[in-house]
């Protein structure tokens, strides 16, 4: 953010989600107490939440969390969102004081549609949405828009994760998947907009990792137009998915294949076993190699219609996966996930660079690729 | 005439260890050393070129060549050098003439960059026991890729442009046969199988021994045309167009006529003798539309098979010329830095003209991601690269590959006494004399370049691993993984870096 000096920070983490393929709805108490567990995998510097299904009144709005330093950064930002959007309801979001969790700033949330003439802007409606997103992060000194999609919403804020959930009230919320994170920064910025979840449209990235590619991604995500304003590792995640699940329309196994790359051995074998998708992977290499994403990472990608768990490709950081039923588990740590669910039909520790996806049973149709398959069908 | 040129080496020969064997006598062209009436063998310091070619061989170590820089009176403007350069031209009239690169202190900006590591927040990985990538495709790329679903299994849905795959991000830089011996020529090929990678004719032709060699060759052509036909490009993996040179930008080749004997001159397609001078400028590309016509007739002679490369040397405004070849259709740009060697060249340019690699490199990478189309093309860099050091910098601050000319030179015996334009090596480089040039054992030279990319490969793997990185893509255009040290904030500007000591950023 402008005037604002934040480094690039390097965190240990620990990570959790949940989701319900059924589209189940849950309260947000289960990925708090999952989140609780893990506890000694953050210090205390940062927490934060993602649920999608939590507007269903409002789904077809997009919801803009923005956190204010003061009245004017809010003044100066609503000028600009009733230029870009037409604004349905505007809002407080609902704390409660918790020991924990510090003064907080300004929290808002706005339900709001792109301007009825958006169009003539001759881009699509997302990334009309993400034009205003980065606008206002990079130019109104003391806003940041830290949750922007449509039916879910982040939530985060400097503290220990289960504080943060409970600052918040998500148990008040219901979701059908949930992903938390807790931080342990190597520094401390001790601001909100530091914490994970990072979003971009409905994407909800929680990393746990240092990624050191870091310089390539950015300037990578640059040519396509992304602005990494954060300087964070994990905004280039978020903007990485964005870019090859709904610009460039990859199926999520091959965005993660470009993301946590197969081996070139592997690549080989697999072309002297006469495998076709070998020739796709080395194309997703050569093509993708700026977004490779290299260095430690686990991450869980949320998302309106699913939930992805990925490592990087020789896993230097954990995560574990169960299933039970319709649920779908992903965490740091096993015991964060026995916590909240027993008698789990299946836990494994998912391969290096393997992702772990779940997806919705039916769909939520909100991305420009389901758009096109219906109207396609249609 | 009488000339007023200092001698510049001293040759010192032990008496006491010296016996006379006339290896010195017989192993320097420049006839050094001469032996006398009555078989005692002395030395003239005037003739000696530094090539260090009598002290390798000499069996007893009976001799020591030393720097004997001619005492001028203190004068930082005329200087030894300075004074020489006029003696020799008050002399002959002529340009003065030199070989391989600019040796002038300028700053090696390589010398101003620092590599980053991994400690406890990202784990170093130890490429004993991980994967550790370097191979790299040289080629031209889309933004993005199509998939259709096929019974279930992703397609490809784009149709790729053609790519060089190199094992290692290293390839050897053009120099053509006739600068320097077939000899060389059989061991850069040899060598460039062996390893996975490229080598390249420059503007001399292929000749016809080596066509077996055509899948990791690189064909030129230059402004020349030497040896350009339809086999010469069938024959090659890639075809680069040259432009122009680092070590002389802005003129063309001079091969002279005593360096054209028969094989040369069948590979060229020139008579034997005659002066191979290719010209200044192509003499069908007088704009960036003309080199966009000569990329597709090549490309349509090759059936859109091969990638077109087009080497220019770093000029002031290379940034924008690179843009444009990009956009030309070129599938490869190679950028030659003013410290990229020759067999022959005027010296003032030699030693005047084009900007330094480092600076180039960044500055065209920089351009290419904002003008997006980075994924266009590929960037070699060349200009003489000294170690592995220097070439993860390189990939660093953005280049795909390398291109190594000197320094695989110097592997095979080189000692860069910049006598290449006589003719004389007593290396059996950069000869035709075939009494020189078996001096050079293709079988000794490929293993010789073999092992120098081997190990130079091994090192770019620990400092990659070191950074926490196992795949040369995410180095590629990296520059947080630099720091720079003793530079000007312009200078930090334009290769994209932060001064060592600041945070991660």
């Amino acid at each position: 953010m402008k005037g604002r000096i934040h480094r690039r920070n390097i965190s240990g983490c620990g990570l959790a989600g949940m989701m319900s393929e059924d589209g189940r709805l849950m309260s947000g108490e289960g990925i708090i107490r999952s989140m609780e567990v893990l506890h000694d995998r953050s210090n205390g510097l940062g927490g934060g939440f993602a649920g999608y299904g939590i507007y269903p009144d409002r789904q077809d709005h997009y919801a803009l969390h923005i956190m204010y330093d003061d009245i004017k950064a809010k003044e100066m930002t609503d000028v600009l969102i009733d230029e870009w959007f037409e604004v349905d309801a505007e809002e407080v979001i609902p704390t409660r004081k918790v020991p924990g969790v510090g003064k907080a700033p300004l929290l808002w949330r706005y339900f709001v549609k792109p301007s009825a003439d958006f169009n003539e802007c001759g881009v699509c409606e997302e990334d009309y949405v993400i034009d205003a997103v980065m606008l206002v992060n990079s130019t109104v000194e003391g806003a940041f828009i830290f949750s922007s999609g449509k039916n879910m919403g982040a939530f985060k804020a400097v503290g220990f994760p289960e504080d943060v959930g409970k600052f918040y009230r998500l148990d008040e919320y219901e979701g059908y998947t949930w992903i938390g994170h807790g931080r342990f920064p190597t520094n401390t910025p001790g601001w909100w907009g530091g914490a994970h979840p990072f979003t971009i449209l409905d994407w909800a990235i929680v990393h746990n990792g240092e990624i050191s590619s870091y310089g390539i991604n950015k300037r990578y995500l640059e040519m396509f137009g992304y602005k990494c304003t954060m300087l964070t590792d994990t905004e280039v995640v978020a903007y990485s998915f964005d870019l090859l699940l709904r610009r460039h329309n990859l199926p999520i196994e091959l965005a993660c294949k470009a993301l946590a790359a197969s081996f070139w051995t592997d690549i080989d074998r697999m072309k002297a076993q006469g495998k076709k998708v070998a020739d796709v992977y080395e194309a997703l290499r050569m093509v993708y190699g700026g977004g490779l994403l290299n260095g430690p990472f686990a991450i869980i990608l949320g998302h309106a219609n699913g939930m992805v768990g990925l490592s990087d490709r020789v896993k230097l950081r954990p995560l574990v996966a169960a299933r039970k039923d319709d649920m779908l588990y992903i965490a740091s740590e096993e015991s964060a996930i026995r916590e909240v669910a027993s008698g789990l039909d299946k836990v494994w520790n998912p391969k290096a660079g393997e992702p772990v996806i779940g997806e919705l049973r039916i769909p939520v149709s909100n991305t420009d690729a389901v758009r096109e398959l219906e109207e396609t069908v249609a | 005439m009488k000339t007023y040129q200092l001698p510049e080496v001293k040759i010192e020969r032990d008496k006491d260890r010296c016996i006379d064997c006339q290896v010195c006598v017989r192993q320097c062209a420049f006839e050094a050393h001469i032996v006398d009436e009555d078989g005692e063998v002395y030395s003239e310091d005037e003739k000696c070129v530094a090539c260090q070619r009598c002290v390798s061989l000499c069996p007893t170590n009976a001799l020591t060549i030393k720097d004997n820089k001619p005492f001028v009176k203190d004068n930082a403007n005329w200087t030894a050098e300075t004074q020489k350069y006029i003696w020799k031209q008050a002399e002959t009239g002529g340009v003065l003439l030199t070989g391989m690169g600019n040796p002038k202190p300028y700053p090696i900006y390589w010398d101003h960059m620092l590599l980053n590591a991994s400690q406890v927040t990202n784990p170093s990985i130890d490429p004993l026991r991980e994967p550790m990538e370097l191979r790299t495709y040289l080629g031209s790329k889309p933004d993005k890729i199509d998939i259709k679903m096929v019974d279930g299994e992703p397609v490809l849905n784009t149709k790729l442009a053609p790519q060089l795959m190199v094992k290692t991000p290293i390839l050897f830089s053009a120099m053509s046969f006739g600068a320097v011996s077939y000899s060389v020529c059989e061991g850069l090929a040899r060598a460039s199988k062996e390893l996975g990678t490229f080598w390249n004719t420059g503007e001399g032709g292929l000749p016809q021994n080596l066509y077996e060699y055509g899948p990791n060759t690189i064909v030129q052509v230059a402004s020349g045309r030497f040896g350009v036909h339809s086999e010469y490009l069938d024959a090659a993996a890639a075809i680069e167009i040259k432009i122009g040179q680092g070590a002389k930008p802005g003129i063309g080749g001079h091969l002279p006529g005593e360096k054209v004997g028969a094989e040369v001159s069948r590979t060229r397609m020139i008579p034997v003798g005659s002066d191979a001078i290719s010209p200044a400028p192509h003499h069908d590309i007088y704009s960036i539309e003309d080199l966009s016509q000569l990329i597709f007739s090549l490309k349509e002679a090759t059936e859109y098979t091969k990638p077109i490369s087009v080497k220019i040397s770093a000029v002031h405004n290379v940034a924008a010329i690179a843009s444009g070849i990009a956009r030309a259709g070129a599938d490869i740009i190679a950028i030659d830095g003013f410290r990229g060697g020759t067999g022959a060249a005027p010296t003032m340019i030699r030693d005047n003209v084009g900007i330094p690699i480092e600076l180039a490199i960044a500055a065209v990478d920089t351009r290419l991601r904002d003008e997006a189309i980075r994924n266009r093309v590929s960037v070699i860099a060349a200009g003489g690269f000294r170690n592995s050091a220097d070439v993860i910098k390189a990939i660093a601050l953005g280049a795909d590959a390398v291109y190594l000319g000197t320094a695989a030179l110097v592997a095979m015996g080189c000692h860069v006494c910049q006598m290449c334009y006589t003719g004389k090596c007593n290396w059996g480089i950069a000869t035709q004399d075939p009494y020189l040039e078996k001096r050079l054992n293709p079988d000794v030279a490929a293993e010789r370049l073999f092992n120098l990319v081997r190990g130079w490969s091994h090192e770019i793997a620990e400092m990659l691993g070191g950074m926490g990185l196992n795949a040369i893509e995410s180095l590629r255009g990296n520059r947080l993984h630099l720091r720079s040290i003793g530079l000007s904030t312009e200078e930090m500007d334009i290769l994209g870096l932060q001064a060592a000591g600041s945070p991660m950023a």
